[in-house]
């Protein structure tokens, strides 16, 4: 058994400085996703009227990209992973 | 009026009307997604498994490593319900939902390949993409019929 030898790591960025700073989900336009499958995605994963999901969705279509979601990273990256497993485009960064 | 192809009964099954021809081209695509997937170097499936992390390479490596392996077991589960069910004519809700999932995949790998465009509605006939492009809208029509289904249970 050996040991490793111990390194001390410094924070390179912000976000270890500021771990509370909320995380958004963002969807982005893809040519492929049906337009209504994106609408019934988010109403099922996210709980959104049908209303809300259809602005979101007019947003991933006209402006390219939308925020669906928010909260601590760990919400975040499950999010994200709902909606990699229904084959949208979506990314996790920090609120700007 | 013009009857559905997927239609919801009242009894919350889902009642779906395909022809043989139909059934044995979704069949065909469900095994070579399989093969897809389980194949050494999958090509084309970047869209199935896309980053989580678009500006942070030590995150997106994790996020990669925790979910990938989740991922794949959840769309070969899915074909293979769509496999197991392909000659029904009556399915239940989560039978649907999974054949929504992996048909949704196919197109996704298909339009990867074809790199479709939203505006791309016909190709020439004599366009070697011409084929995969039938493929590519009929899967089209079938994802908005089994979608328009299922929103009615939201």
């Amino acid at each position: 058994m050996t040991v490793a030898p111990v390194e001390i790591k410094e924070p390179t960025s912000d976000v270890d400085i500021t771990p509370d700073r909320p995380w958004v989900v963002i969807v982005w336009n893809d040519p492929i996703n049906l337009m209504d499958y994106v609408t019934f995605v988010l109403q099922k994963l996210f709980g959104y009227s049908r209303e809300k999901a259809t602005k979101l969705m007019l947003d991933v279509h006209h402006k390219g990209k939308a925020v669906v979601s928010n909260g601590p990273r760990e919400k975040a990256e499950l999010d994200v992973f709902r909606l990699h497993e229904h084959g949208l485009w979506a990314t996790m960064q920090h609120d700007e | 009026m013009a009857k559905r192809t997927v239609r919801r009964a009242r009894d919350g099954t889902f009642q779906l009307k395909l022809t043989d021809e139909e059934r044995d081209l979704v069949a065909s695509l469900a095994e070579q997604l399989r093969e897809l997937l389980l194949s050494d170097q999958p090509e084309g499936v970047e869209r199935l498994f896309p980053p989580g992390y678009s500006n942070d390479e030590e995150r997106e490596t994790e996020y990669r490593l925790i979910t990938h392996d989740e991922l794949l077991e959840k769309r070969l589960a899915s074909v293979d319900v769509l496999e197991q069910t392909v000659t029904q004519t009556s399915l239940t809700e989560e039978q649907l939902t999974a054949w929504m999932g992996a048909i949704n995949d196919l197109r996704l790998v298909l339009g990867t390949r074809l790199d479709v465009t939203e505006e791309m509605d016909r190709v020439a006939i004599d366009d070697p993409r011409a084929p995969a492009l039938a493929v590519y809208q009929y899967l089209t029509y079938l994802l908005s019929e089994i979608v328009q289904a299922l929103s009615g249970t939201l």
